[in-house]
């Protein structure tokens, strides 16, 4: 029997690993792959809510869908500018970028 | 004249203001327009006397302050006491002023004189005609910066700019008391009218205990403003000031103020329960009689001798205000006010002319100087209670109220006047006997001395007439008309006493031929003495340690409680206000580090706070 | 019911490994690669769920486009597979305490809290009921997200355009 909890434990973990992702790797793509690690496990609680607390409306999936469509121009955005701070510094890994630092 | 009383006071404050700021420019620097307006003052006064011995006495009141069931109500008083003070205030002053015009010549900073002057004029005026308390104690507190401001008035030497303060700050001791006693009056009564006051001690809501308090906390004042022991030390001092100034305020009317509280506020004291207070006056009064008299015995300068000379003159009339004779302290007051203010204008003449106050190098005087010579003896003969001189009737009055009322203060005041003829006596023959001593070594700039210009002599003998005759308005013999004029109810004059008075005159002689015995025939040389009473000698010198306590027991402690106020600020506050200074660079210095620069941080500093967060709501 | 619970554990575990590699693998072409099945995955949840459109679409624009998106950039900046360089910060041990703890604090919050079953359910064909609340209660919502859309296009452009003369 699948219920709400197993689909919310699975996104949590997605989570955990999306997040794990973007706080360790050095490489800016790499952080942004873990970004969306953490969009898609928001994905999944949204339509399991959807189904299982909230079957009448379908909200849920709206909500999923525009999700996905704002991630992906995140993801463009984000890869644009790494684009660009590639061509400025020579550089894709963010510990190089520390102009502010003190 | 007595309807519209408030104008006399205007006219000098008006004096004043136009010299402070258009002095250069007016008439004779200034000086012209400010003996336009005292002499106004005067020619007024002298018309409020006559018209209160005609017997006018009027109130004039104004609602100041409306405040609901208690409106403040102030206002001019004319009464016998208010009239004389008034007069005699008038013409002493005028005569000073234009006797100033000749001493001042050549000052650079002559309109200034003049200003203060006029502001003093309107001050004292101010205090003589308050019919409440409030008024005396705002002419109190002007008087006393008018006398700061003159004695400082050549501010650049630093002995009379430490005379000045210290001037002040002692009479601020006194004034403080009467400031405390002023309020316990107005809390008891509500009222600060005299006449309200003297009614509510009638009522009998004021008095007892309460009564004996008040009383000598006014008299705290009074204490202060006439330079009675406690508070004498700064008149001595205050002798740094131009001469004219010491015979204003210094002589005749100033320090007269304090003897005027007492005689205006005199049902306080003679209706506190057995006269306690009253007794305390008396015997304040004669202690500084006597004491004053003994340290201007050994004093060389000649303005402290008149100085000393003063405070001790101020005791006797104390002490013939404590001892019920109201009228005889009253008389004294308005000859002193003559005859001291006539000595000090003749010793600016002579220290005008010799450029020195060193009595021991004068001599001479008397053949050089002769117009200041002679005014000067009537002074000094008018001073010792020589008859017929005003001094005389004055004194006499007090001596025999005292023997009527206390043998011992009698006694004291009798001593006390053996050595008034000594130490005059000393002065006389030091300054105006024998050869000039000044003339190698002191006096070369000056040449030899010569009389002093017609504008300072011509005050001197009008003021010498008035010290002959004006004793004879308080005379027996002639009906004495002052003491009907100025009494209060119920204290009588204690009937005459021939032996009483004969005594007082011999005393008084003997001082004189005291002095010649020591001084101009040489029997006993004053040097032997000093020596044989090297202790006694010492003692009067330092004025019985007096200032040197104070300076111990208040001036260093002040300074430091000064010092440990000023270290607590410095180190405590201060170091307070560092510390957090401190303390915030060095946390920021800490917590800089956090910004690294570098995304991965901030991303973990934000994943962190989440879980903290929810891990306290958790557990909390 | 069997069968449901099969493919999720099955469609979890596919999921939940390749997230792994994607999280930790040093290779970054691994990385990359590793992305595809973990969102393939993610779809066959959705599948579950009775949300074939938002299936449909995560295939599409997820596994399809922000896959190969993110393998362009790669190749275009010089990343390599990375294995050169090391791929981790140093503060991985931290890192990896906090995601544990994110996760056990979610984990906790989902078994703890009673869920309400909500009324109704889902409509068996959900496309046409997703056209129908976009063109109907939340045609805003479509609108502006489509204006977003097009702003995202012009700033990408415009943020990763060579300037003249470089």
């Amino acid at each position: 029997m699948i219920t709400l909890t197993h689909y919310l434990v699975l996104s949590a973990l997605l989570f955990a690993l999306g997040l794990y992702a973007a706080l360790s790797r050095r490489n800016a793509v790499a952080m942004l792959m873990g970004i969306e690690l953490m969009l898609n496990a928001a994905n999944i609680n949204l339509v399991a809510f959807n189904k299982y607390a909230a079957p009448g409306a379908i909200q849920g999936q709206i909500f999923a869908l525009i999700v996905i469509t704002l991630a992906a121009c995140e993801a463009a955005v984000g890869l644009a500018l790494i684009l660009a701070a590639y061509r400025r510094f020579e550089t894709t890994y963010v510990d190089d970028l520390n102009l502010m630092k003190w | 004249m007595t309807s519209v009383v408030w104008i006399i006071p205007l006219l000098p404050l008006a004096a004043f203001v136009a010299v402070t700021f258009w002095g250069e420019r007016l008439p004779g620097r200034g000086a012209y327009v400010s003996i336009a307006g005292i002499v106004l003052a005067a020619v007024g006064g002298l018309a409020v006397l006559a018209e209160a011995a005609a017997g006018a006495r009027a109130d004039v009141t104004y609602t100041w302050i409306a405040a609901g069931s208690r409106p403040l109500v102030v206002g001019f008083v004319v009464d016998p006491l208010s009239a004389v003070m008034l007069a005699m205030v008038g013409c002493v002053a005028s005569l000073i002023t234009i006797y100033s015009v000749g001493y001042m010549a050549g000052d650079p900073h002559y309109p200034r004189f003049f200003s203060y002057l006029s502001l003093f004029q309107f001050s004292m005026l101010f205090l003589v005609l308050a019919d409440n308390l409030l008024f005396i104690y705002i002419a109190w507190e002007l008087v006393g910066l008018c006398s700061y401001l003159l004695i400082g008035f050549w501010f650049e030497r630093p002995s009379a700019a430490r005379a000045a303060l210290k001037a002040f700050i002692v009479t601020r001791i006194g004034d403080f008391s009467m400031m405390i006693g002023i309020l316990m009056l107005y809390l008891r009564t509500g009222s600060l009218r005299f006449d309200e006051v003297f009614h509510a001690i009638g009522t009998g809501s004021l008095g007892g205990p309460f009564l004996t308090v008040v009383a000598l906390l006014v008299f705290g004042g009074a204490v202060g403003k006439s330079a009675q022991v406690p508070l004498h030390v700064w008149l001595p001092d205050a002798m740094e000031g131009p001469t004219p100034v010491s015979a204003l305020i210094h002589a005749a009317t100033m320090v007269a103020a304090g003897v005027y509280l007492v005689a205006r506020a005199y049902p306080l004291f003679l209706l506190s329960p057995g006269h306690e207070a009253l007794t305390v006056v008396a015997y304040v009064g004669g202690i500084t009689a006597l004491a004053a008299a003994t340290m201007g015995v050994v004093e060389d300068d000649l303005k402290r001798v008149l100085a000393y000379s003063t405070m001790s003159q101020l005791g006797y009339m104390m002490l013939g205000l404590g001892v019920l004779g109201y009228s005889a302290g009253m008389f004294h007051l308005i000859t002193h006010a003559v005859f001291k203010a006539l000595l000090f204008l003749a010793a600016g003449s002579i220290i005008h002319a010799v450029a020195t106050n060193d009595m021991k190098r004068m001599g001479g005087l008397a053949r050089s100087m002769p117009v200041t010579f002679w005014t000067f003896l009537v002074a000094a003969l008018a001073l010792t209670a020589i008859p017929p001189f005003a001094g005389f009737f004055s004194k006499d009055a007090i001596l025999l109220a005292a023997y009527a009322h206390d043998r011992v203060l009698w006694l004291v005041g009798l001593v006390g006047s053996f050595l008034t003829s000594l130490y005059m006596g000393r002065l006389c023959w030091y300054a105006f006997a024998g050869e000039f001593r000044g003339g190698a070594a002191g006096g070369a700039a000056h040449g030899d001395p010569r009389e002093s210009p017609a504008v300072m002599t011509v005050p001197l003998v009008i003021l010498a007439v008035l010290a002959i005759v004006l004793g004879w308005v308080g005379a027996e013999a002639f009906g004495d008309p002052f003491g009907h004029f100025i009494r209060f109810e119920g204290v009588e004059a204690p009937a005459g006493n021939s032996g009483v008075l004969l005594l007082s005159v011999a005393v008084a002689v003997a001082g004189w031929i005291a002095a010649g015995a020591l001084y101009r025939w040489r029997l006993v040389s004053p040097e032997t003495l000093t020596g044989n009473f090297r202790g006694l000698y010492t003692l009067l010198v330092r004025k019985y340690y007096v200032d040197d306590v104070y300076e111990l027991v208040f001036v260093r402690a002040g300074a430091g409680v000064v010092w440990a106020a000023g270290a607590f600020d410095r180190y405590v506050v201060d170091g307070l206000v560092n510390l957090i200074g401190w303390l915030t660079g060095r946390v920021g210095s800490a917590l800089r580090y956090v910004q690294t620069g570098r995304e991965e941080t901030y991303l973990l500093l934000a994943a962190l706070g989440v879980v903290v967060i929810v891990l306290v709501r958790l557990v909390w | 019911m069997i069968g449901e619970a099969v493919a999720f554990y099955v469609l979890a575990a596919i999921t939940l490994a390749s997230g792994v590699v994607v999280a930790t693998s040093p290779n970054l072409m691994h990385s990359a690669i590793a992305l595809v099945p973990t969102l393939l995955g993610v779809t066959g949840i959705y599948i579950l769920l009775n949300a074939e459109f938002v299936a449909g679409i995560q295939v599409l624009i997820y596994a399809g486009g922000i896959t190969v998106l993110i393998l362009f950039v790669i190749m275009l900046t010089e990343g390599g597979t990375g294995l050169r360089v090391r791929q981790r910060n140093e503060q991985v041990a931290i890192a990896a305490a906090v995601s544990a703890a994110v996760a056990a604090l979610f984990i906790a919050l989902a078994g703890r809290t009673p869920w309400a079953q909500g009324a109704g359910t889902l409509p068996s064909y959900t496309p046409g009921a997703i056209g129908q609340n976009f063109l109907g209660p939340n045609l805003l919502l479509f609108e502006g997200t489509s204006v977003v859309l097009l702003v995202t296009l012009v700033g990408a452009i415009l943020i990763a355009r060579k300037e003249a003369g470089e």
